[in-house]
């Protein structure tokens, strides 16, 4: 049981959504966006999350929808998970929600709930930036369309009263190879220790990874390191691990040395794939 | 605002209670109007035994508030009279404690009903949703495979 109230409110668009959380906001109630809300109840009830407003957003048409526009892939925010994998539209982000959580918990996850968690996860945001895939936010001064490499680091940046609405993916993006590896401690359930996602373009490899840091990420050195054909496989790995840009987790689920071995032999894995494995 | 009148459509029938918005639709179904069927488990969205049926998916009502579920059609175990699933269930023993029983039955009756034709892949994945600590889940598959095979002779 949450211990606490909060007012509900359902609006019907964008505008009215960005005006509520405003005259929320100078209420003094810390309003937030309620997208799966999965992560507000289960947080809420431990008193981790608190606030007097929600606003949930899946009324809102622009945030529901999926369609394909040309060669334009337009996800809502607010579609599960379990949606976005029955479309089908996405082989790799649907590889890598088919991991989440599970089958009956993705039917209330939602994309944007997902990529806006505080779980450091956040897998979904693996693929959409190996894709360069954009991000449209609506704001106080309405709709902005950003590339979401440039406004996500370590969490999606958004400014007070802002919400994600919807993503944008190119089909030719779609199209490439790619790989998405999830280990955990034991079993094929549960928590992860390090998901790896990958995709190859133009021949140059490209990595994201969750569950190594205390926030998923794409590193530009580390994928420098392992496109560098002059060294062998084994060097490119090990430069790549020196350049893993914040502490490495420790938790019950592993400690940092154990990451390193896993993420060391994901790696080569990852290569293999897509170099063919090394006799 | 934090609390108010609300009308679910649970089980066939339109059900008005006062909520809090805070109120997981699980809290509700088990506090506010007796149905006890589903459980409260980890409460967190891990174990399934809360597990119910809305507009035709598996929900774990620890994760869905009350006010989320009004015009949409819930269906708890207590809304399944003799489904096959559960007829079943008995034929197989795929329950020890039981405890689990009504989140499983839930989800495999949805299951069933999306996945007629449904591949040991996806009854695993399915599977995956609901935990039990007392009964091997071979049983809880046979009940499944069991009542799709069923189905599938009763179309053909």
């Amino acid at each position: 049981m949450i211990s606490f109230d909060f007012d509900y409110y359902q609006p019907a668009t964008i505008e009215e959504a960005i005006q509520l959380f405003h005259t929320l906001d100078e209420q003094g109630k810390n309003p937030l966006y309620f997208s799966g809300g999965t992560e507000i109840i289960t947080l809420g009830r431990l008193n981790r999350i608190v606030t007097d407003a929600v606003i949930d957003i899946k009324a809102i048409p622009e945030c529901t929808a999926y369609r394909k526009k040309g060669t334009t892939h337009i996800w809502g925010a607010t579609l599960s998970l379990s949606r976005i994998r029955e479309i089908g539209a996405f082989p790799f982000l649907s590889k890598t929600i088919a991991e989440i959580a599970d089958n009956t918990a993705r039917n209330k996850i939602t994309l944007g709930g997902n990529i806006c968690a505080n779980i450091f996860y956040r897998e979904t945001v693996l693929p959409l930036l190996l894709t360069d895939s954009q991000v449209v936010i609506a704001s106080r001064t309405g709709l902005k369309q950003r590339p979401l490499r440039d406004v996500f680091d370590q969490i999606l940046q958004l400014e007070k009263g802002e919400f994600l609405v919807q993503i944008i993916t190119e089909q030719s993006e779609i199209d490439l190879p790619f790989l998405c590896i999830k280990k955990r401690r034991q079993w094929d359930v549960g928590y992860p220790l390090i998901t790896t996602a990958a995709l190859k373009k133009n021949d140059r490899l490209k990595v994201a990874f969750s569950g190594l840091c205390a926030f998923p990420f794409r590193n530009q050195q580390m994928e420098k390191s392992l496109n560098d054909l002059q060294l062998s496989r084994e060097e490119r790995i090990e430069q790549a691990l020196q350049q893993i840009p914040a502490t490495i987790l420790e938790d019950v689920h592993g400690s940092a040395e154990y990451r390193m071995f896993v993420l060391k032999n994901t790696l080569l894995d990852i290569l293999d794939a897509f170099e063919g494995a090394e006799s | 605002m934090g609390s108010h009148e609300i009308t679910l459509q649970i089980n066939g029938e339109e059900r008005s209670v006062h909520a809090r918005n805070t109120d997981t639709l699980l809290y509700v179904l088990r506090e506010k109007l007796g149905l006890t069927g589903a459980k409260p488990g980890c409460l967190n969205g891990d174990c399934g035994a809360c597990t119910i049926d809305v507009d035709g998916q598996p929900m774990k009502s620890c994760l869905m508030l009350a006010v989320e579920a009004m015009n949409k059609k819930v269906t708890t175990i207590e809304g399944l009279q003799n489904a096959p699933i559960q007829t079943q269930f008995i034929e197989k023993f795929a329950f020890q404690c039981g405890y689990c029983t009504p989140g499983f039955i839930m989800n495999c009756h949805s299951l069933i009903q999306q996945h007629p034709n449904a591949t040991d892949t996806v009854i695993k994945d399915w599977l995956e949703s609901n935990i039990c600590r007392c009964t091997g889940y071979k049983e809880i598959e046979e009940a499944i495979k069991a009542t799709l095979r069923n189905v599938q002779q009763y179309r053909s």
